[in-house]
């Protein structure tokens, strides 16, 4: 497989975020990080550390617990060992909430947006911890509602230009065609200025041409905003071609870290997927 | 640009939104009309006062059925705490306050302090829980409400104010009156309720929850409503704006109760039950979830309704009962719904 090896370079200009700091430190590091859920160890001793422009590929088969570490990374669960540490900062005791307005932000496997709330609706409640004005503003319509309102449609709109959704802004969430949800989650999870994305399939039941748009989509985010990009993905061809490192998951323990070329290689990861081959009898 | 962009994307909201205040506007000066005239009979007259207090009970409930999406089923305690300590201010205020109107006004502010108090001290416990759980813990509360009440007295005497609990023991001195008397509620209440004032206070809540769910808050609800752990995962704190919902809506209802127990000479808490609290929701669910004009229409139809079938006497609440059915299949049918669509005189027209 070719892959075209991008160097990323940070571009605040074009940068809709703040200005980051878009050195190579780590953004996020996982330091033996394990959940026991059922007596079952879900996902035991694992160790990751994501560069802060880096995309990172979680594979493996079918309950390895790759949604396990997202659920852990954004405290839907609060791990039963180890330590997360974002930006330097350890995330212990820390809520989802508290985690999401720290920097992490997030999409699911199984879409879930504000059904019945406009996509534009769906941004802006995402942006709800950037605006200051209280119910009586609201409520009485005063000036610093409108600004800030107006303040939130402009860059609501500004976000949802990187997929070319303004055209849809005021259509209920709910009835967007597949892709555009999985992209409109995208777009939502950027809204909360996250300095890690954490991407749960987002090429699920899509079809070879939409995955081909969504890379695309994925690769203009990560320049435009300059984040870490934490991506779990089946589709091979993605993965390789998107990432710049992956780690292979298989029964909730690392069997596999390494550049795209190394995994591809990697005897273990192919055992994880196809299955170990019969022994070869002695000659 | 941007300006122009905003309004045009909020335009089908604020026709929703436009029609409601139209048509709430259109009927209070219709009914006002007919009752000047005389075209209304004495008992229609006497109706208008708690059919606009229904309506913005119907309104507040709204905001906690249809914006946060969690089922509350002891709204009419919100409302007796409203009528209780409404009027009991509004009786306490009476000598030094005698406009009469400014006296209400005073004491339904009074009366949405008061609920929104109860509203957030019930919502500690309640909003902690979930789904059906919380719709029972709500019951539960409204109930609780209810027994303080039966159990409560107040009076007042030059010494100032007395309260005791399940008996009498305020042992006021002459001249004093005790204003709430346990199960007996509070009698010789002046009427000061006006449609006028009916009507106002329900422009009031419809101004209050339209243009909060049209902000951060509206939409925080909502979002919660639509996906809460999608809600948490972009940092909404969910407890927060539960509480605010929740706090908001016992405050509407608190005023609505308020308004509804100076229609009467003599209120008892035993008329906040939970068939109340049923009724109420009847109006939300008929009228749609989240709509708030359709809540309005049915708070209106399900109060005169019982009252034109009085004619049927003993067949009356059978009667009742069938005609609620048929207008919840009708309402909930899709060709009705289109044709009710149609009739909005606001609606984008739409080429062939």
């Amino acid at each position: 497989m070719t892959r075209k090896k991008t160097k990323y370079v940070p571009v605040p200009s074009k940068s809709i975020l703040p200005e980051r700091d878009a050195s190579r430190a780590p953004v996020l590091e996982c330091i033996n990080l394990g959940i026991t859920l059922g007596g079952i160890k879900a996902v035991d001793n694992f160790n990751l550390t994501v560069g802060r422009t880096e995309i990172v590929g979680l594979i493996g088969p079918n309950g390895a617990g790759k949604t396990t570490v997202f659920n852990l990374l954004t405290k839907v669960y609060q791990p039963t060992t180890g330590t997360i540490l974002l930006d330097g900062k350890d995330t212990h005791g820390m809520s989802t909430i508290q985690v999401n307005r720290a920097g992490i932000a997030r999409t699911f496997q199984n879409i879930r947006l504000f059904k019945n709330l406009s996509v534009a609706d769906n941004v802006k409640a995402a942006m709800n911890n950037e605006m200051h004005y209280n119910m009586l503003s609201a409520i009485l319509r005063l000036p610093n509602y409108k600004r800030e309102e107006i303040a939130a449609h402009r860059r609501t709109l500004k976000l949802l230009s990187i997929f070319d959704m303004q055209g849809v802004a005021d259509v209920p969430a709910g009835s967007l065609p597949y892709g555009a949800q999985r992209r409109l989650e995208i777009v939502r999870a950027l809204a909360t200025n996250p300095s890690v994305l954490l991407l749960d399939e987002p090429a699920a039941g899509m079809n070879p041409s939409e995955t081909a748009e969504l890379m695309d989509s994925i690769r203009k985010v990560h320049e435009m905003f300059q984040i870490a990009i934490i991506l779990i993905e089946h589709d091979m061809s993605l993965v390789m071609n998107i990432c710049d490192g992956i780690c292979v998951l298989n029964f909730g323990q690392v069997i596999a870290k390494g550049t795209p070329d190394e995994i591809q290689s990697n005897p273990a990861v192919i055992e994880a997927y196809l299955g170990r081959r019969k022994e070869e009898p002695k000659s | 640009m941007t300006m122009k962009r905003l309004i045009n994307l909020k335009r089908a909201e604020a026709r929703k939104i436009y029609l409601t205040y139209a048509v709430v506007i259109a009927a209070y000066i219709i009914c006002q009309v007919m009752s000047s005239t005389g075209l209304f009979s004495s008992s229609m007259r006497g109706m208008l006062v708690p059919i606009c207090a229904y309506m913005v009970m119907a309104v507040s409930l709204n905001l906690v059925v249809g914006i946060l999406g969690e089922l509350s089923l002891g709204h009419a305690g919100f409302m007796s705490v409203g009528a209780f300590s409404g009027v009991a201010s509004a009786i306490l205020m009476q000598g030094t306050i005698t406009n009469a109107p400014l006296r209400l006004a005073l004491a339904m502010v009074i009366a949405a302090i008061f609920a929104a108090i109860a509203g957030f001290l019930i919502g500690i416990p309640v909003l902690r829980l979930k789904g059906d759980y919380l719709a029972i813990v709500t019951l539960a509360f409204g109930e609780i409400i209810k027994s303080i009440l039966n159990n409560f007295y107040l009076g007042m005497d030059s010494e100032g104010i007395q309260i005791s609990m399940i008996t009498d023991t305020t042992r006021l001195l002459k001249g004093g009156r005790l204003i709430i008397r346990g199960p007996m509620g509070i009698s010789g209440i002046q009427k000061i309720a006006t449609f006028t004032a009916g009507f106002v206070l329900l422009m009031i809540a419809l101004m209050i929850v339209f243009n909060l769910v049209n902000s951060r808050s509206g939409r925080a609800f909502m979002a919660i409503r639509d996906d809460r752990i999608a809600a948490e995962s972009i940092g909404l704190d969910i407890t927060k704006y539960k509480m605010m919902a929740f706090v908001m809506s016992a405050a509407i209802a608190g005023a609505a109760g308020a308004l509804f127990a100076m229609n009467y000479s003599t209120i008892v808490a035993n008329k906040f039950d939970f068939n109340t609290s049923i009724l109420i929701l009847v109006f939300v669910v008929l009228g749609g979830q989240g709509n708030m004009l359709g809540g309005i229409i049915a708070a209106a139809v399900l109060t005169i309704l019982p009252e034109k079938l009085r004619e049927f006497s003993e067949y009356r609440m059978l009667l009742y009962a069938v005609v609620l059915i048929v207008m919840m299949l009708a309402t909930n049918n899709a060709e009705v719904k289109s044709f009710l669509a149609g009739l909005n005189p606001f609606r984008r027209k739409e080429a062939a």
